[in-house]
């Protein structure tokens, strides 16, 4: 089976008024080509499920999102996600915001089947005032005690960036952590994965101990899409790390007038073959240093 | 433990009252989230819990805290695998303190740093409640802060409650406040705790120098206050050269504006 497709492809497959999660965390292994080639797109109304960072503040800026789904957006070494606060600052999007394990939670009931999995998380927060659609349920056993009951987040199409994937979906994450985008790929009706590698499948063959780096079944991959330095600006740890200086340069565009048409002019309206000739280049990406803490 | 006769940072002072909080802990994972709370749960390990569990601050637990920024030929010693899924599998278990820095905190111990002003329309959106809400409900929790004022320990409740508290109105049916476990508070002026009658904050220590009118006049709501405060203890000599080890590039420095003293002729005003 070969589920090959292009980028364009795949945002055509999307429609307004859909619920996409996408994967990675902050600003690692975001599928930022894939975000990109959304904000090249007339999608809108999204509702956006993720643990945010660029990819959420830019969907934002970009005007493509009605509700956002998340626990946090951020930079990591830059805390506040410039076009996020934007959004929110002016009541621009409807927010679910909830607790990290949470929306874990909620990925995984979707994922099972399940309208629900009980949780003592959220107990006693505002997470509860804020989204009056948690429900808290009675104990059917003999603790007499309430629990949230964190509804299943159920994905339209969930968007991840890997490592490596064959034609058939097969794909591999080499990194230090998969974060949550098995999860975010079992909850969702299709799940399209962009990859900085397509590879024939006897490279998953020639070293079975890779087969541990391979987080969902490729029954669950709905597209792929080969795309070099496709989680730039973010990560895609050991291939390469965030991009620092772009990060500053991006946040530093919000406090300017017209820092977001900028921005888009030259990243965006360009092509991603444009983008990754104005970025310096793959090899420039590959180069990219792996973050120390 | 030797008596320390040379000066010490105010920054250094408050790493190791934070990393007071980790005593007796046993074998739960430490984690501290900045520069200062990572300081002090990496000098607890090393200096009276060798039990505790420690992560990168990425995907592995390690054997011993890695130090702050560039590591030179250090290899950090993994023990195992960490990822975030596995963090909260162990956050649920309650085998966990954190140590984190707050934006807000209210008489109950409710914090926040999610947005300031209306959630509908934020004054100042900051992070989000991450995984505040979880954190508190299910393991101890301290907190580092590094201004102590008024618009940090708020009058009433702070604007949005990320992290549960010892607020009776807002448990759930069967549950109780003695599910909430909140540690210390350690701030620049002095070192708090729950201890007061009811459960109300207490003032448990004054950093050298620091009245306790200081530390009540920067705090928007009244304070449990014994008649007798000690001092905060110094950094002995052997805290300070671990600190240095764990802290090469003295990162610690730049995380309190113009690096104070840690002993200070009269507390400043606020």
């Amino acid at each position: 089976m070969d589920k090959r497709m292009t980028a364009a492809d795949l945002v055509g497959q999307l429609r307004d008024g859909m619920t996409i999660g996408i994967g990675g965390w902050g600003p690692r292994r975001k599928p930022m080509a894939l975000v990109r080639e959304i904000l090249r797109s007339d999608l809108k109304d999204l509702t956006v499920v993720a643990y945010g960072g660029a990819d959420v503040g830019m969907l934002c800026a970009a005007g493509k999102v009605r509700k956002l789904v998340y626990a946090f957006v951020s930079l990591d070494f830059i805390p506040l996600e410039p076009y996020f606060r934007k959004a929110r600052q002016e009541g621009a999007v409807e927010v679910m915001e909830i607790d990290e394990g949470m929306l874990l939670l909620g990925l995984k009931a979707a994922a099972m089947g399940a309208p629900f999995i009980p949780t003592a998380v959220g107990l006693g927060t505002d997470v509860l005032r804020l989204n009056p659609e948690l429900k808290l349920v009675a104990s059917p056993y003999d603790d007499r005690r309430d629990w949230v009951a964190m509804p299943a987040l159920k994905l339209d199409a969930a968007l991840v960036h890997v490592d490596r994937a064959d034609a058939r979906g097969v794909c591999q994450i080499a990194g230090p952590d998969h974060y949550m985008d098995d999860l975010f790929v079992r909850a969702a009706a299709k799940a399209y994965v962009s990859c900085d590698e397509l590879v024939d499948s006897a490279w998953f063959h020639a070293d079975p101990a890779r087969a541990r780096q391979v987080f969902w079944e490729r029954n669950r991959t709905s597209g792929v899409v080969h795309l070099p330095g496709g989680a730039h600006p973010s990560s895609c740890a050991p291939l390469y790390g965030f991009d620092t200086a772009h990060f500053k340069a991006y946040n530093a565009s919000a406090a300017e007038p017209d820092g977001w048409q900028a921005y888009v002019e030259r990243y965006v309206n360009c092509g991603e073959a444009e983008y990754l000739a104005r970025v310096g280049g793959l090899d420039a990406i590959r180069e990219l240093p792996l973050p120390v803490f | 433990m030797t008596a320390t006769k040379q000066p010490y940072s105010l920054a250094e002072l408050m790493i190791c009252a934070a990393s007071e909080a980790f005593v007796g802990d046993g074998e739960v994972l430490a984690t501290g989230i900045g520069v200062l709370q990572r300081l002090a749960a990496s000098l607890a390990m090393l200096n009276h819990n060798a039990d505790l569990m420690m992560t990168d601050s990425e995907a592995f637990m390690v054997a011993e805290p890695v130090p702050l920024g560039p590591r030179g030929d250090y290899q950090p010693k993994f023990d195992s695998w960490m990822g975030f899924s596995r963090i909260f599998d162990n956050v649920w278990s309650g085998r966990r303190h954190a140590l984190v820095g707050p934006v807000q905190i209210d008489r109950f111990g409710q914090a926040n740093i999610s947005c300031i002003g209306e959630h509908a329309k934020p004054r100042s959106q900051m992070l989000g409640v991450r995984g505040f809400p979880g954190n508190s409900i299910s393991h101890a929790n301290s907190f580092l802060v590094s201004s102590h004022n008024k618009r940090v320990f708020v009058e009433g409740e702070v604007d949005v409650v990320a992290s549960v508290g010892y607020n009776p109105e807002r448990l759930a049916r069967g549950w109780s406040l003695d599910e909430i476990d909140i540690r210390l508070i350690v701030t620049d002026l002095c070192v708090l705790d729950f201890q007061g009658p009811g459960r109300q904050m207490r003032v448990r220590s004054l950093h050298p120098g620091v009245a306790v009118e200081d530390v009540q006049a920067a705090t928007g709501f009244p304070l449990h206050l014994p008649e007798r405060i000690p001092t905060t203890a110094a950094p002995t000599l052997e805290q300070l050269i671990l600190i240095q080890q764990l802290d090469p590039h003295n990162l610690r420095a730049s995380q309190l504006k113009d690096n104070p003293p840690g002993v200070r002729a009269r507390a400043t005003s606020h």
